[in-house]
């Protein structure tokens, strides 16, 4: 018995250290052994862009697509050598990623931050050695803006409006519109635009009344957690709106579970961003009235930004990418086919 | 548990002096403060074929807190200390399990292989990240903050290097059913599994001298082993048994919403675990313990919480307010406190006996 235990436990130790190295590993231990390979690289061949990605982390389909675009985009048949970083969720391990890109002399260093502050001392360790930064995604907050070259993301506030929009057109011929606003991570650049949007939104349609506004997190469990305590202070709720998709798979279940329904010609309609593979699903079967898109493909767009800047151009400061929606009504399930995300 | 057969005084005297007392006090005042503000808080009905209401609230999404705690109440006990990894614990065995089922596939609509093996599987990697916990506490005598503290900070990791860093989505009904509701069943999934874990853990306690042993190890563990107790295995089974506790916990989160989101499962909930421990009324250098105060503290967090969201305070804002509920708590319940309140119950007692006797002087 004893003996047994002792082995077992070794056994779970060995385990559990592996797996502890195995994520150090992934993150910080990768780079280096990048490094090696993107210096020959660079070092035999000359003419390989060596372009430093320190992306945020996994945390979501959005995410992993981004992600994705950017292994497709800079790969070395197009001339590139990629260095991919990923922070699991903090900034700490971000700008460890940026001082060995630099270390490593990369040629551009791309960042989707994970805050928007504290990138001040990083950002002019870079432009002191010269290399172009170029921002993904959430936008930062620095003292001087000639930190960063540019920065490739979302209109989030254009988001909001396009929502907006869609409200005022196919809910008009509601007197009174009860408003139930789920929120995301209060002060994330996504959270602040859309939020932004239905404000002015609620504003100027007199009929709209905002009964209540929370956040959820971006996440499906507080998303849930939060509607369910939401439909039981409120009897009446004609549209929710979700920050996200997560956050929508959260509400309708709790719609649901209050014995409602949710969605296209049900009690409460269902706006939603980010247009997931799994939220364009939830949009088809009808159960978001409306989802607006937010393109993670982000990589193209930084690569014309790179081949601008070897051609010695400016691009420029704020590159938005091209974005649309989809209503429950027009949606096609080869739509969602087309999606890689 | 109160008495209301004695009379007077005495019935007073032993309800308040009851270790259950402050900590049902506590949950009643947190249920009751609702009432000035939404006065239909306590009101349950019955629609669609299941249970609605604020209370229905509370009662089922406390239940991962009400597991954690159990567990949590046994390491403190035996050890002194706390398991600070329960929350990590339970982003990895939701990983484990969600990961089986899909067969690494990102998102499902049918089991890829039976839903017991991941079960079983999950809460078997619990219980080895439990038994790494207790190796560390019980064998190599490290202080347990620190020993949990390297699953506290690896466990997301490994649950992150388990999905490979995806949000795995089980969609299968039978799945949803066990952080949901079972058709025809009007009470939450959930509930069934807290209930189930306290009246098992209650049934070992009685017709086993478990209980006794964690006590007896916790208070004194020199004199524990000279009795003949084997004070490092049961140290380290409760460790086991938290790892084990937090994997039934991971499952249920993870069914709650079809999937596992290794960032986000259990998040801060170790120190909800802690709190509900400490709420119960239990000692956290361990010694004597009380379950049913745990599982109380458990209800009263939730309540809290739920408490918090219907008075519509935005959920960024829930910890600064559960801060302030807690340190009116523990402070009323630290016996520095409750020493000096009896000091000037007794002086005032004894001001208004000299008061009147120099009335009926005069």
């Amino acid at each position: 018995m004893k003996k047994l235990l002792s082995v077992l436990l070794a056994m779970t130790m060995a385990l559990s250290f592996a797996a502890c190295s195995g994520s150090a590993a992934n993150s910080s231990a990768a780079a280096p052994a990048n490094s090696t390979a993107g210096k020959a690289a660079g070092g035999d061949s000359g003419d390989m862009t060596v372009v430093g990605f320190s992306q945020v982390g996994a945390e979501s389909d959005w995410r992993t697509a981004n992600t994705a675009s950017m292994k497709e985009t800079f790969t070395e048949a197009n001339g590139y050598k990629l260095i991919f970083d990923d922070a699991q969720q903090k900034q700490e391990n971000q700008i460890t990623a940026i001082r060995n890109f630099i270390q490593q002399e990369v040629d551009y260093i791309v960042l989707a931050p994970v805050t928007e502050t504290g990138w001040d001392t990083v950002l002019k360790e870079a432009k002191d050695a010269g290399i172009p930064v170029i921002i993904v995604d959430r936008m930062i907050d620095v003292s001087d803006d000639s930190l960063f070259t540019c920065w490739v993301g979302s209109d989030f506030r254009k988001e909001g409006d396009t929502a907006v929009k869609w409200m005022q057109d196919n809910l008009k011929d509601k007197k009174e519109l009860h408003i139930v606003h789920l929120q995301g991570t209060i002060g994330s650049s996504a959270q602040i635009g859309r939020t932004e949007g239905l404000e002015a939104g609620v504003k100027a349609n007199p009929g709209w009344k905002l009964v209540a506004q929370q956040t959820g997190e971006f996440t499906q469990a507080k998303g849930q957690e939060v509607m369910e305590s939401l439909l039981k202070q409120n009897d009446k709720i004609d549209v929710v709106y979700c920050e996200n998709d997560n956050m929508a798979f959260g509400a309708i279940d709790a719609i649901e579970a209050a014995g409602k329904k949710a969605g296209k010609g049900g009690d409460i309609t269902v706006i939603s961003f980010d247009s997931t593979k799994a939220g364009l699903e939830a949009t088809l079967k009808g159960k978001i009235n409306y989802n607006v898109e937010c393109n993670p493909l982000h990589g193209p767009r930084v690569e014309s930004i790179i081949k601008e800047l070897k051609a010695g151009k400016t691009p420029q400061k704020l590159a938005y990418v091209d974005e649309t929606a989809f209503d429950a009504n027009t949606i096609t399930q080869a739509v969602i086919d087309a999606r890689a995300y | 548990m109160n008495n209301k057969g004695a009379k007077g005084s005495d019935t007073l005297r032993r309800i308040t002096g009851h270790h259950l007392f402050l900590p049902i006090v506590f949950l009643a005042v947190v249920l009751l403060a609702n009432v000035i503000k939404t006065p239909d808080f306590f009101e349950v009905s019955y629609s669609n074929g299941i249970l609605y209401g604020y209370v229905v609230d509370v009662v089922n999404r406390a239940s991962e807190l009400v597991i954690l705690a159990i567990g949590m109440t046994f390491v403190t006990a035996a050890s002194g200390g706390q398991d600070i990894s329960v929350g990590a614990v339970m982003a990895v065995s939701a990983a484990v399990c969600c990961q089986i089922l899909s067969g690494g596939e990102v998102s499902i609509t049918a089991f890829q292989n039976p839903l017991l093996l991941a079960v079983a599987a999950a809460l078997l990697v619990s219980m080895l990240c439990g038994a790494f916990n207790g190796l560390l506490v019980a064998r190599l005598n490290i202080q347990p903050m620190v020993a949990t503290l390297i699953l506290f900070t690896a466990g997301r990791g490994i649950a992150q290097l388990i999905t490979r860093g995806q949000i795995t989505y089980i969609r299968v009904e039978e799945y949803k059913l066990y952080g949901s509701y079972i058709p025809g069943c009007p009470i939450p999934t959930p509930i069934f599994f807290a209930a189930g874990t306290v009246i098992l853990v209650m049934l070992v306690l009685k017709f086993t001298a478990l209980g006794l042993y964690v006590e007896s190890v916790g208070i004194n563990s020199s004199a524990a082993r000279i009795v003949g107790l084997n004070a490092t295995r049961i140290k380290f089974i409760t460790y086991v048994i938290c790892g084990l506790l937090a994997g039934l916990a991971g499952f249920v989160a993870s069914s709650r919403i079809y999937s596992a989101d290794a960032n986000n499962i259990g998040l801060n909930l170790e120190m909800d675990a802690i709190l509900a421990v400490a709420l119960g009324g239990n000692l956290l250098s361990g010694g004597k313990f009380s379950l049913m105060g745990s599982v109380i503290g458990a209800y009263t967090i939730q309540a809290l919480t739920t408490t918090l969201y219907a008075m519509m305070i935005s959920s960024d804002q829930l910890p600064v307010y559960k801060a302030i509920v807690v340190i009116l708590i523990v402070v009323l319940q630290s016996p520095v406190f409750q020493q000096k309140f009896r000091d000037l119950r007794a002086k005032l007692r004894q001001n208004t006996a000299a008061s009147r006797k120099e009335g009926a002087a005069s």
